[in-house]
C-alpha cells in the first residue's frame, strides 16, 4: 500500500512538472538578442549589440529620422554662424538622467569628447575643433578653428559609434577605460542587478523620461515607450531562436538572416518584418602581401566578382538584396557610379584573366580566410575561392572560429607565417555610407586598418571632404574618393541585403528605423 | 588517519596533473585568438585594439603573464573575466546552481534507471529484454547529446507543447518551473550515460553470476532477488562504481553542450563563451574547476572502493 502511494505521488510530480508553465511578467517582452551583450561601453567597443545596448539607455544630440536626415532629439534649437565655425546649441528642458541629475552642458561636452577620441568621424572632427563651450546648463558651442563640413552628421551618427550623452562624472573616463556606471537619459534603465553578461540584460522604462512631440520617424522623434521591461536573453542558435519564438517563451527574434525567413513563415502566431537596416559584406584585400599587393591583381578580382553570384549564395531571395556598387550607398546623397568596373549582373572572367596576365602573376598562394561560425558570412569565403580558381589563381581556403579570424586578419605577415590575402567584413550600410566614417578607405597603411591600405591621395580627399560644407561639392569628391577606391581596390563591396526580425502576433512590429529599438512597440 | 593520508597523497598527486591542464590551456587559447580584436569589435582601428591591448596586460611577455597568473591561482585569486571585468570565481559561483542540478539529476536518473537495466538484462540474459536494453544501449550510446536535444525539443516541447524549449528557472525562485526547465536537459544527458552503465553493470552482473559462489547460492534454495542483492550485486559493484566516475567526465563535456543546446546559464555555457571571445582568465578558470571536480570524483570513487569491498587497501 505504502509502495502504491509512493508510485502515486512520483506519477503525480511527473504530471505536474509537464503541465504548462506560468506566462512571463504582463508588459514585459522578451527579445532573442541579436548577439550576447558582454561589453557595456558604447564607447569601448564597435560591437553592434553594444550600440544596440547604447540606444536603450543613451539618448543622442541628434538622431536620423526615416530619411537619414539629422533631427534634433536632446536638442531643443540649434544655429550656425555664417563662417560655418560657430555652432551653438540649446538643450531640450527636463531632460534628466536615471540618477536623476539634470542633462547639462557640461555633460554633453564631456560626451562628444570621449566620443570623439574613438570615432573616426569624431576624430577629424576634434582635429578642426578650436574649444567647446558651455554658455550656461543648456546652451552650449562648439567652435571651429577650420570648417568641418560633418559636424550635425557626427552628432547624428546612427551606427558605430553614435555620440551618446552620459553624465560628465562617467564621460571624464579616458577613452581607453570602461566606464564604472550604466547612467544615460534614455527611455530605458539599465538594471544592473539583472545583467548576466553573455546571457541576459533587463531594460526597465525610464519613467522620467520626456518624449518629443513629434512622431517617431527612424531614429528621431518622440521615443514612447510602450512597455514596462525589455529583457534581452542569448539563445544559442537560430533554430533554438525559432523554437522559443514559436512557443511564446521569447516575444521577438531581433535578426534572422534571410536564409532562414522561409522556415520561419510556416509558424501560426509568428510575423516576418522586414527591417530598414541593410548589411553590406565586404571584400577586403591585404595590401601589404603577394599577390593582392599587386594593383592589378586586385583588379582582376574586382573583375571577377558578380555581386548576384555572392547575394544568391549568402541571401537566396532576390526580393531581400540588390545590387550596388555605389560605395556610399545607391540611395543616399553621395550615390555615384564613379569607376564602377561592373556591366550589369555579370562578372567580366575574360577582363579578370587579362588583368591577371598583364601583372605577371606567376602562382603566388592567395590565402582566403573563413570563420565557419558566423553565419551571415557563411557563404563569402568558398565563393571567393571559387572566383580566384577560376581565374586561374591558387587559393587555399583556411578555416577558423570568429575568434581567430578577427585575430589572424590583423596579422601583417606572409602567408606561409600565417598572414592572410582575402578577408571579409559584414557592415551595417550605415557604416560605409559616409567617406569619413567608412573604415575601408582608410590609406595609412600598416597603421590603419586591416588590409593596410595606402594612398596619401585618398587621404588628402578625405580630408578636403571633412572641411567641405557645400553638399554639392561634397557629393563631387565623394565621388573622387569612389573613382580612386575603384582604381585601387580599396574593398569590393559584395551588394546588399535587407535585415530581417521577426515577432508574436500579439506584440507590434519594431519601428522602421536603421538600428534596431524597443521605443513604440507594445504587447497586448 | 590511513583516510587522510590517502586523500593528502591523492591531492598532491592531483597537482601536477592541474599544472599541466592549465599551462596547455594557457597557451592554447593565446595561441589562437586574441580578446583586444573581439572586444574592440570587427570595425575598430589599429590604435584602438593596440591600446585595449595595453589595458588589458595583453602586450606583456607570455612568461610575464603565465607567472603573475599562477602566482594569483596560488592565493586563491583565479583573476578577472577581461569581457566582463567580474571576478572568475564569481562568475562560476553564479552558474553553478544550474550545472550542478543539471548533473546531480541526469546522475541520479541515471544510477536509477541504468543500474537496475544492466541487472535485467544480465538476469534475463538472452531473452528480450537483454535485447531490449542492448538495442538502447547501443543507440543511445551511438547519438551525440545535440542530436538527442533536438529531437527531445521536437518531440516535448513543439509537437506535443508539454515542456519548455529552452531556458532555466532557479530552484529558489520556482521550484516547479525549475524541474520543467530540467527534464529535457536531464533526459538528453542522462541518455548517453544510461546506456554506458547499463552495459557495464549487465557485463558485470553477467561475470558475478557464472561464479560458483552464486550457483551454491542458487543450489542450497537462496530466493533470486536474494542473491541478486546480497551476492551479485555487491561482488559487481566496483566496475559500475568505476565506470560511473569515469562517465562523470563524460557527463561534464556533456553538460558543456547540453547547455548550449538547452540554453542553461551554467559553467558549461560559460566555457563555450569564454573559449569564443577568448576571454583567457575565465577558461583557465573554468578548465581548473573541471580539473579539481575530476580529481575529487576520483578520489570519492576510490574511497568508495573501500567500502564496498573490504579487501581492497591502499
Amino acid at each position: 500500500m505504502r509502495r502504491k502511494g509512493i508510485v502515486v505521488a512520483g506519477m503525480l510530480a511527473a504530471a505536474a512538472a509537464i503541465l504548462p508553465f506560468s506566462a512571463p511578467l504582463a508588459k514585459e517582452i522578451r527579445v532573442a538578442a541579436e548577439a550576447p551583450l558582454k561589453l557595456l561601453d558604447p564607447v569601448g567597443t564597435t560591437a553592434y549589440i553594444t550600440r544596440n545596448h547604447g540606444y536603450m539607455v543613451y539618448d543622442t544630440l541628434f538622431a536620423l529620422d526615416e530619411h537619414m536626415k539629422p533631427q534634433p532629439q536632446m536638442v531643443q534649437d540649434w544655429s550656425v554662424s555664417e563662417d560655418k565655425l560657430n555652432y551653438t546649441f540649446t538643450l531640450r528642458e527636463g531632460l534628466k538622467f536615471h540618477d536623476g541629475s539634470p542633462v547639462t552642458s557640461a555633460d554633453c561636452i564631456a560626451s562628444i569628447k570621449r566620443w570623439a577620441q574613438r570615432d573616426l568621424t569624431g576624430l577629424r572632427m576634434m582635429g578642426a575643433v578650436k574649444e567647446m563651450v558651455a554658455k550656461d546648463d543648456r546652451t552650449f558651442s562648439i567652435v571651429l578653428q577650420k570648417p568641418f563640413g560633418s559636424v550635425i552628421e557626427g552628432l547624428s551618427k546612427a551606427s558605430s559609434l553614435p555620440a551618446f550623452i552620459m553624465p560628465r562624472r562617467l564621460a571624464d573616463t579616458p577613452a581607453s577605460q570602461p566606464i564604472a556606471e550604466v547612467v544615460g537619459s534614455g527611455p530605458f534603465r539599465f538594471v544592473a542587478d539583472e545583467f548576466r553578461p553573455g546571457l541576459q540584460v533587463v531594460y526597465e522604462r525610464n519613467k522620467d523620461y520626456v518624449p518629443r512631440s513629434e512622431p517617431p520617424s527612424g531614429l528621431a522623434g518622440g521615443k514612447v515607450v510602450g512597455v514596462d521591461r525589455v529583457v534581452w536573453v542569448s539563445l544559442p542558435d537560430i533554430q533554438t531562436e525559432a523554437n522559443a519564438l514559436a512557443k511564446g517563451e521569447v516575444d521577438y527574434v531581433q535578426t534572422v538572416y534571410p536564409d532562414v525567413v522561409e522556415t520561419l513563415k510556416g509558424s501560426g502566431d509568428v510575423v516576418i518584418q522586414k527591417l530598414a537596416s541593410t548589411t553590406t559584406p565586404t571584400l577586403r584585400l591585404n595590401w601589404l602581401q603577394p599577390p593582392f599587393n599587386d594593383r592589378k591583381v586586385r583588379q582582376a578580382l574586382l573583375h571577377a566578382v558578380s555581386q548576384r553570384d555572392y547575394m544568391d549564395a549568402q541571401v537566396g531571395d532576390p526580393s531581400a538584396y540588390r545590387v550596388c556598387w555605389a560605395l556610399f550607398g545607391c540611395d543616399g546623397p553621395l550615390a555615384s557610379d564613379a569607376g564602377v568596373v561592373s556591366k550589369g549582373d555579370e562578372a567580366d572572367i575574360e577582363g579578370a584573366k587579362k588583368l591577371l596576365k598583364e601583372s605577371g602573376y606567376s602562382g603566388q598562394k592567395a590565402v582566403v580566410l573563413h570563420a565557419t561560425d558566423y553565419p551571415p558570412t557563411s557563404a563569402i569565403a568558398p565563393l571567393t575561392a571559387q572566383v580566384l580558381r577560376s581565374i586561374g589563381m591558387n587559393v587555399e581556403i583556411q578555416s577558423m572560429d570568429w575568434a581567430t579570424f578577427l585575430t589572424r586578419r590583423g596579422k601583417q605577415d606572409p602567408v606561409e607565417q600565417g598572414g592572410w590575402s582575402v578577408a571579409y567584413g559584414s557592415w551595417n550600410t550605415l557604416d560605409l555610407s559616409s567617406p569619413l566614417a567608412n573604415l575601408n578607405l582608410d590609406g595609412r597603411g600598416k597603421a590603419g586598418y586591416a588590409g593596410w591600405t595606402e594612398s596619401a591621395e585618398m587621404d588628402a580627399l578625405r580630408d578636403q571632404f571633412a572641411e567641405t560644407t557645400d553638399p554639392v561639392a561634397q557629393k563631387e569628391l565623394a565621388a573622387k574618393i569612389q573613382q580612386l577606391a575603384y582604381e585601387e581596390v580599396f574593398y569590393i563591396p559584395l551588394g546588399t541585403y535587407s535585415n530581417y526580425s521577426a515577432h508574436r502576433k500579439n506584440v507590434s512590429p519594431l519601428l522602421p528605423a536603421p538600428v534596431t529599438v524597443f521605443w513604440g512597440v507594445s504587447k497586448q | 588517519m590511513h583516510i587522510l593520508r590517502l586523500l593528502l597523497a591523492r591531492l598532491a598527486g592531483a597537482l601536477p596533473v592541474a599544472l599541466v591542464v592549465v599551462t596547455v590551456v594557457f597557451l592554447i587559447v593565446r595561441v589562437t585568438g586574441d580578446p583586444a580584436t573581439i572586444l574592440a569589435g570587427d570595425m575598430a582601428s589599429p590604435e584602438v585594439v593596440a591600446s585595449l591591448r595595453a589595458q588589458l596586460g595583453l602586450d606583456q611577455p607570455l612568461a610575464v603573464q603565465y607567472l603573475k597568473w599562477l602566482g594569483d591561482v596560488a592565493q586563491g585569486d583565479l583573476g578577472r573575466s577581461i569581457v566582463s571585468g567580474q571576478p572568475v570565481a564569481a562568475l562560476i559561483g553564479e552558474r553553478i546552481e544550474s550545472t550542478l542540478l543539471l548533473s546531480l539529476s541526469a546522475l541520479v536518473f541515471t544510477v536509477l534507471l541504468a543500474v537496475p537495466m544492466g541487472v535485467m538484462a544480465a538476469w534475463r540474459h538472452n531473452t528480450l529484454v537483454d535485447r531490449a536494453v542492448m538495442v538502447f544501449s547501443v543507440i543511445g550510446f551511438s547519438l551525440p547529446s545535440f542530436v538527442v536535444g533536438y529531437l527531445l525539443i521536437l518531440g516535448f516541447a513543439m509537437w506535443l507543447g508539454w515542456l519548455p524549449v529552452q531556458g532555466y528557472v532557479s530552484i529558489h525562485d520556482d521550484a516547479w518551473r525549475s524541474i520543467r526547465h530540467l527534464v529535457l536537459p536531464t533526459l538528453t544527458l542522462a541518455i548517453f550515460y544510461m546506456s554506458l552503465i547499463a552495459r557495464v553493470t549487465r557485463a558485470s552482473v553477467l561475470e558475478v553470476l557464472n561464479e560458483d559462489f552464486v550457483r551454491t547460492a542458487r543450489a542450497k534454495g537462496v530466493p533470486p532477488m536474494r542473491i541478486l542483492s546480497h551476492h551479485v550485486l555487491r561482488n559487481a559493484a566496483v566496475p559500475i562504481v568505476t565506470v560511473i566516475g569515469i562517465g562523470l567526465a563524460f557527463l561534464i563535456s556533456g553538460v558543456v553542450i547540453t547547455e548550449s543546446v538547452f540554453n542553461l546559464p551554467g559553467v558549461g555555457r560559460l566555457t563555450i563563451d569564454a573559449v569564443l571571445s577568448r576571454d583567457y582568465p575565465v577558461v583557465q578558470g573554468v578548465i581548473l574547476f573541471f580539473a579539481f571536480v575530476y580529481i575529487m570524483v576520483n578520489l570519492l570513487i576510490d574511497l568508495l572502493y573501500v567500502l564496498i569491498d573490504p579487501r581492497i587497501r591502499y
